[in-house]
């Protein structure tokens, strides 16, 4: 293309030319000297178009131009200095119109006007200006001093208000030129071309919120694509799919809102996290672990409250019989006096025995109401449904949790840096919550600490080891103890029972010597596990299990001498029942002894003067209500007597006392972590065992749960102090849920085994008249069900099928067993090699250099850079260099050279040895051409 | 010479909001995440933000690009900003003159790039500003100890601060160099998991 096609045109375009090469040329004149040297050397690239020098070209070439631009626009300066704010703009400007310009000019302008792809020739410049961009940025790092002192401040204040009027007219030349130009010719495909930068720009006015730039910069190149796809737009057709667009981004946005109300929401309906979380961020993570479980059972337990009320003491409290009916639900007239007595009832005697709480109270009525409730049979089918229902529960969340990693902790790569750089909620707007976070950052961070120095410790591992079976042969030979203490205080105590001189002490031995065991035996584990040094997490576990066992003891005196007393209770029974059968009869006889009228019907007996059994099911579930409740008093009293009560007199005490209190001997409790789960266990296992028989039981725990919730609470932020080494809980609670299970299991036991060997009492409970429990559903069976559903049962249990079956479940145990062991081998495995890739990356890393364009923006982005007026860059020297490489080359080197030197900022630290780049082609480099090359025609990372 | 307004004004989608209070509210409107309906809402929101700051510094009618700015000390008493402990970090990040100054274009931009639909790689890149407390380009110990002294109040020992700063470094830096570039860092918020969700300013 001739040069002179038309000189004003050229002199716009090349304006636009220029500043948009130049535009990361910003720091240009710092190396103005070297960009002299290198822009005749590029000139004359260009004119050959040698492949072999194109590495050089790339880095070459820009820099000329910058320079030309930066002379032409420092005598540019001299009539308006405003200009430089706009330098941004000015840089993204040159583009639209000069490439407009090239797509005039026909083949080989096309080529040149390529954005980013293909087209060989266009490529090398393209390349250099990136490279230019490079080098400058990196430059800049080091003489942003200099830069920052120099021509930017002056022209900044007033730049900016004119900068709009600048812009635009500048624009509107260069655009109007090269419309005109456009328009002359226009061939297929420039069309093409066309509608592909218009495709460009389009994405990148949809992008450009991505992009990390300072709104001046966004404002202008989208303000400059706008114009652009404008412009082209309406000569390739319209734009289409805006309206749609905006529609879409906005339904987005809505959607988005909604998923976060939605969210929002959600958390706000999962209860006391709020309160869970407060706890957490002082106390760590393994005392909110303890609030997790709790709210965990609150929820189980309202289901089963709600099974237990409304399957079986709703409907009998509605459709039964009303108190006082039959003999079962009336008070015997020999406790009628003393039934409202405050300590009858508190012993959950008189009124309360024969309530709706206990299991004596529901009658055996086979169906009860107009709905014709089968009460007896929905009585044993929630009896067994709570143990199926919790079984299920505490299994399943066993299995999420164990989805969930069940890792101690550790918890992959990043965690510091993660804790570091995305812990702030930036969210937070308010002084309490963001205290809160304060806090619980330092204790995540505490926590982390704690992990990190258990892993770091270097350990004797031989003392280690022999202190650690020291201290578990300590506890097994203390456990023993008690557990034969227990074994022989048990026994005495049945010796006992046959004698009556007994004292105090003999009277109440097994209760003492078990609370005894209860209070010396933790704390004397907990500093025998001293010895061990395990990470306080896995020293909780131990403690757990260990106090687990000792426990057990008392679960099992327990259910000892519940037995006993059923048993003696059955045996009463059978001599009770004609005992009353008699007196009924004897009832009838007075009766017509006494009037002598034979035919009158003899009035009922009162109910009240009936006969009654031992009925053992409500003795059994008044023990478990009054275990439970004193259960409630004995932690509640503790709460306040050991923590608030201590926490107010080492609060108090200290201003007048002679050493310090808060800081020496009492000072405040600590949350007792392991107490509280077992307590919280144990209390489970004794509501699962007793809700059979006092249905009322598991409305008494759910008050218990929820109250408990409110007031450990309150009581460990109010009194309590954050354990010493604040450790992390482990991810998942599945060794809090693993003891509940056995509890779970051990519950059902007895249970199970009273309902199905024992007799029913004969005249209290749903399952009265009846040989077992049980048959209350062969009874549904044969009555409710069609003939041959029941043949199918008695054949279902044949135990020529049962044992099948059960060897069937066996093998399937074993198959699924070794299927998970084989996976879990299968992780270890992937989790070696992620480890390994890993490592290969960091390898790699280190090898290659990080400088790509994401720095570079980056760079851009720092403070007193971006601002920068960037005096030089807007220039547009006479468009030169490409067109006519060779001679104009050599003339504008000339140039270059004369005024590069006036230009103040060229005193910017030359980074670059100026060596290599003699003016010969490539003297200082023999590296070859091709891909390889490239990276030595870079001199290597500039200096950090 | 204004050709461009003439342009401009002849698209179609910008016809509309010709009321706006500010010449270069349409582009601006486009490079916030602000969706073109709501956007013209959304942009007088924050410029009534802005001027709440200070009613008699900032002028209602921005036609003419005035050049003005808030300093850092307004800037931080927002109750978006103020429990914030990198706060000031924020505003310097996004200033030009990186002294905190921010001009209505800055704050915009600050906002538009905390928003919450903001692009996870804008975001960990101003994260990435915000952290890089000396502006070296890099996160160095310096800046590690600094971030971890403003979470937690300075409750660490310097030991556990120390500790702290070696595996934090250790876990992310990749080229061994003993700080985090860029590319470390992305490389490790790119993982993170709540990154995202914990890094946008609502207003």
């Amino acid at each position: 293309m001739p040069r002179k096609t038309d000189v004003s045109q050229l002199e716009d375009v090349g304006i636009d030319i220029d500043t948009e090469l130049s535009n990361s040329d910003e720091e240009a004149p710092k190396r103005a000297k070297k960009g002299g040297r290198g822009g005749g050397r590029g000139g004359r690239g260009r004119g050959k178009k040698a492949a072999s020098e194109e590495e050089e070209d790339e880095d070459e070439v820009p820099a000329p131009r910058g320079r030309r631009g930066g002379n032409r626009k420092a005598a540019r300066k001299g009539k308006d200095g405003d200009d430089e704010d706009a330098d941004d703009d000015d840089d993204e400007d040159g583009k639209g119109p000069k490439k407009r310009k090239k797509g005039g000019k026909g083949k080989e302008g096309d080529e040149e006007s390529e954005e980013e792809e293909d087209k060989k020739g266009a490529k090398g410049k393209k390349k250099g200006g990136k490279k230019g961009k490079d080098e400058e940025e990196d430059e800049e790092e080091g003489g942003k001093g200099d830069k920052g002192a120099t021509g930017k401040k002056g022209a900044k204040g007033k730049g900016k208000a004119k900068e709009d009027d600048k812009k635009k007219k500048k624009k509107g030349g260069g655009s109007s030129s090269s419309n005109s130009d456009e328009e002359d010719s226009m061939s297929e495909g420039e069309m093409a071309k066309l509608m592909e930068e218009v495709e460009e720009k389009k994405k990148l006015i949809a992008t450009i919120r991505n992009k990390p730039w300072r709104m001046r910069r966004r404002l202008t190149h989208l303000r400059e694509s706008q114009q652009f796809v404008d412009k082209f737009e309406g000569a390739l057709g319209k734009g289409k799919g805006r309206k749609w667009y905006a529609y879409k981004v906005m339904m987005k946005k809505k959607w988005i809102k909604f998923q976060r109300d939605f969210e929002n929401f959600r958390t706000a309906c999962i209860p006391w996290e709020r309160k869970i979380k407060e706890v957490e961020s002082h106390f760590g993570s393994s005392v909110a672990s303890y609030f997790i479980f709790l709210r965990w059972m609150y929820g189980m337990n309202l289901v089963l409250f709600g099974f237990t009320f409304g399957l079986v003491v709703i409907p009998e409290v509605l459709m039964g019989l009303p108190y006082g009916s039959i003999p079962r639900k009336t008070v015997p007239r020999a406790e009628a006096d003393s039934a409202q007595d405050y300590s009858v009832l508190m012993d959950f005697n008189g009124y309360c025995k024969y309530s709706v709480l206990f299991y004596g109270f529901y009658n055996n009525q086979r169906t009860i109401g107009l709905l014709q409730f089968r009460l007896p049979l929905s009585y044993l089918m929630v009896g067994i449904g709570t143990f199926g229902y919790s079984l299920m529960v505490v299994i399943r969340t066993m299995a999420k949790n164990a989805d969930v990693g069940g890792g101690d902790g550790e918890d992959g790569e990043f965690t510091f840096a993660w804790k570091m750089f995305t812990s702030w909620d930036y969210l937070i707007g308010n002084a309490e919550t963001a205290d809160n976070k304060y806090a619980s950052i330092t204790t995540s961070f505490k926590e982390s600490i704690v992990d990190e120095q258990e892993n770091q410790k270097d350990e004797n591992i031989h003392l280690r080891r022999f202190l650690r079976v020291l201290a578990n042969f300590m506890i097994i030979c203390s456990l023993g103890g008690s557990g034969y203490l227990i074994y022989f205080v048990v026994k005495r105590s049945q010796e006992f029972a046959s004698r009556d001189d007994l004292s105090w002490y003999e009277k109440n031995e097994l209760e003492i010597i078990m609370s005894l065991l209860g209070l010396v035996c933790p704390p004397l584990f907990e500093t025998i596990a001293e010895l061990e040094e395990y990470h306080p997490r896995i020293a909780l576990k131990w403690q757990l299990g260990r106090i687990f066992a000792l426990f057990l003891g008392n679960l099992y005196t327990f259910l000892f001498a519940l037995f006993d007393e059923v048993n003696t209770k059955l045996e009463l029974e059978g001599s009770i029942r004609n005992a009353s059968l008699w007196n009924m009869k004897e009832y009838y006889a007075n009766f017509t002894l006494n009037s002598n009228d034979t035919d009158a019907t003899p009035p009922p007996m009162h109910p009240s003067d009936i006969i009654r059994g031992p009925c053992w099911e409500t003795g059994v579930g008044i023990e478990f209500v009054k275990l439970t409740v004193s259960d409630i008093q004995v932690t509640y009293l503790t709460i306040l007597i050991g923590d608030f009560a201590r926490a107010v007199i080492v609060r108090f005490l200290n201003y007048c006392w002679c050493w310090d209190l808060e800081a020496g001997f009492p000072s405040y409790g600590e949350f007792d972590i392991s107490g509280n789960v077992l307590g919280l266990v144990f209390n489970q296992g004794m509501i699962w065992m007793g809700a059979f028989y006092a249905p009322g039981l598991v409305g008494i725990n759910v008050l218990r749960l929820l109250s408990s919730m409110y007031y450990q609470c309150w009581a460990v932020m109010a009194t309590n102090v954050p354990h010493e080494r604040v450790f992390k809980a482990s991810k998942s609670n599945n060794f809090y849920m693993g003891l509940l299970l056995l509890i779970l299991f051990l519950s059902l036991l007895p249970v199970v085994y009273t309902i199905m060997t024992l007799p029913p009492s004969f005249d209290c409970g749903p399952f009265s008249g009846k040989a077992k429990m049980f048959d209350v559903i062969m009874e549904t069976i044969d009555l409710d069900l069609p003939a041959f559903l029941g043949t199918l049962f008695s054949y279902a249990a044949n135990p020529g099928l049962i044992i099948p079956a059960v060897l069937l479940m066996v093998l399937a145990i074993y198959y699924l067993n070794s299927v998970s062991e084989a996976y879990q081998g299968a992780n270890m495995e992937l989790k070696k090699k992620m480890q390994m890739a890993r490592d290969e990356e960091k390898n790699r890393r280190n090898n290659t250099e990080s400088t790509d364009q994401v720095q570079k923006d980056l760079e851009d982005l720092l403070p007193n850079r971006s601002l920068a007026p960037e005096p030089e860059k807007e220039e547009p020297p006479p468009k030169p260099t490409k067109v006519k490489p060779g001679a104009a080359g050599k003339k504008d080197l000339q140039k270059d050279v004369t005024l590069a030197s006036p230009n103040p900022n060229v005193r910017g630290p030359v980074n670059r040895p100026p060596g290599p780049r003699g003016p010969g082609p490539m003297p200082g480099h023999p590296g070859g051409p091709g891909p390889g090359g490239r990276g030595q025609g870079r001199p290597g990372p500039p200096p950090r | 010479m204004h050709f461009c307004d003439g342009k401009i004004t002849q698209l179609e989608w910008v016809t509309s909001k010709q009321r706006l209070p500010m010449n270069s509210s349409k582009p601006i409107r486009t490079a916030l995440s602000f969706p073109e309906k709501r956007s013209y809402g959304e942009l007088a929101l924050l410029h009534g933000r802005y001027r709440e700051l200070a009613p008699h510094l900032v002028p209602l009618d921005y036609t003419n690009n005035p050049d003005i700015k808030l300093p850092l000390s307004l800037l931080v008493s927002m109750p978006e900003l103020k429990e914030n402990p990198f706060r000031d970090r924020i505003v310097q990040t996004f200033s030009e003159d990186g002294q905190g100054d921010l001009s209505f274009n800055d704050f915009v931009d600050m906002f538009s790039a905390l928003c919450e639909s903001s692009s996870r790689e804008l975001k960990t890149r101003y994260a990435f500003k915000i952290y890089d407390f000396n502006r070296d380009n890099f996160i160095c110990k310096e800046d590690l100890e600094k971030t971890i002294n403003k979470l937690t109040k300075g409750e660490l020992t310097p030991e556990e601060v120390t500790l702290v700063c070696d595996k934090a470094i250790e876990e992310a830096d990749l080229d061994g160099d003993s700080k985090l570039s860029f590319a470390d860092f992305e490389n490790m918020i790119s993982k993170a998991p709540d990154f995202l969700s914990t890094f946008h300013v609502r207003i």
